[in-house]
């Protein structure tokens, strides 16, 4: 049962991948990565990472994603791209080799460290199996008490954020008359 | 048979490596620097998923609490670098990131 929801989920996550990379129209790559989103929360679910599944439908296929095709939208950039333009003589191949080569390398560090994957005391196994919401009850002690400060230093990032892209995308009309 | 075979950690570790290396691909090949974004989105998950696995495998879950934390300044990050595209589009319409190159010497 679970080889099938892995399968399954992993056909999205890469089958939707390989549209982000290949498709020419931006809008369709925004759709690709909402699969590829929504295959990542099934396997977060199936690892029993509820809380983080809806998070992640909910801020990255939610928000991000609409985002994205806001700006496509709002700039008009909607109309595929001629993929066949290669800039740089050769730009392809070497992005695939290194690309490739990443992919290869992390796959063997994996392949020869799996020994050394330690089973842990089995704490999170016993908790998420004694009821459904003590994965959020546990994720939610370890955020609000060993990494608070962690937390509250992303409220003002956030913060920063928003006021940064407001500064950044207002249109200043009165610059330079001395106002 | 075929239920009886289930599916590891390395399995999912795997599934990122590749994942993340679809994303380096895509972030080198793509000239749409809003694509080029979209595939650096596939290379943060690709991580995520391998946070989420280890943490699964460890029963740690300071994993998941790194995945809360990544998704958190991934959405800091996309308003931040969707500003500075719409800001370069505005001037010139149709930019790819080959057109960028102002601050060359």
């Amino acid at each position: 049962m679970e080889l099938v929801v892995f399968v399954l989920a992993a056909a999205m996550v890469l089958g939707g991948a390989l549209g982000v990379v290949t498709r020419a129209n931006p809008v369709h790559a925004a759709m690709s990565l909402v699969l590829t989103l929504f295959g990542i929360a099934v396997m977060f679910v199936s690892h029993n990472a509820h809380f983080l599944a809806a998070v992640q439908v909910i801020v990255y296929a939610g928000a991000i994603v609409v985002l994205f095709l806001f700006v496509i939208m709002l700039l008009g950039v909607d109309e595929s791209e001629d993929l066949s333009i290669e800039p740089i003589s050769k730009q392809r191949p070497l992005a695939f080799i290194l690309g490739g080569g990443l992919m290869c390398i992390i796959i063997a560090a994996v392949v020869t460290g799996r020994k050394n994957f330690a089973s842990g005391g089995g704490a999170l196994e016993s908790a998420t199996l004694e009821s459904p919401d003590s994965n959020i009850r546990l994720l939610a002690r370890s955020i609000f008490s060993t990494n608070v400060f962690a937390f509250e230093i992303t409220s003002v990032l956030l913060l920063v954020a928003v006021v940064g892209t407001v500064v950044m995308a207002r249109r200043i009309k009165s610059l330079g008359t001395g106002k | 048979m075929l239920s009886a075979i289930e599916p590891t950690t390395s399995w999912y570790l795997i599934l990122s490596a590749v994942l993340f290396g679809i994303g380096t691909v895509g972030v080198l090949v793509r000239r749409n620097p809003l694509v080029m974004f979209m595939c650096i989105e596939l290379m943060l998950n690709a991580v995520n998923l391998s946070f989420v696995a280890l943490a699964t495998q460890l029963s740690n879950i300071n994993g998941q609490v790194a995945v809360f934390f990544v998704m958190v300044v991934a959405a800091a990050e996309v308003v931040v670098g969707l500003g500075i595209i719409v800001s370069i589009m505005r001037r010139r319409t149709n930019a790819t990131a080959d057109d960028l190159s102002g601050l060359r010497g």
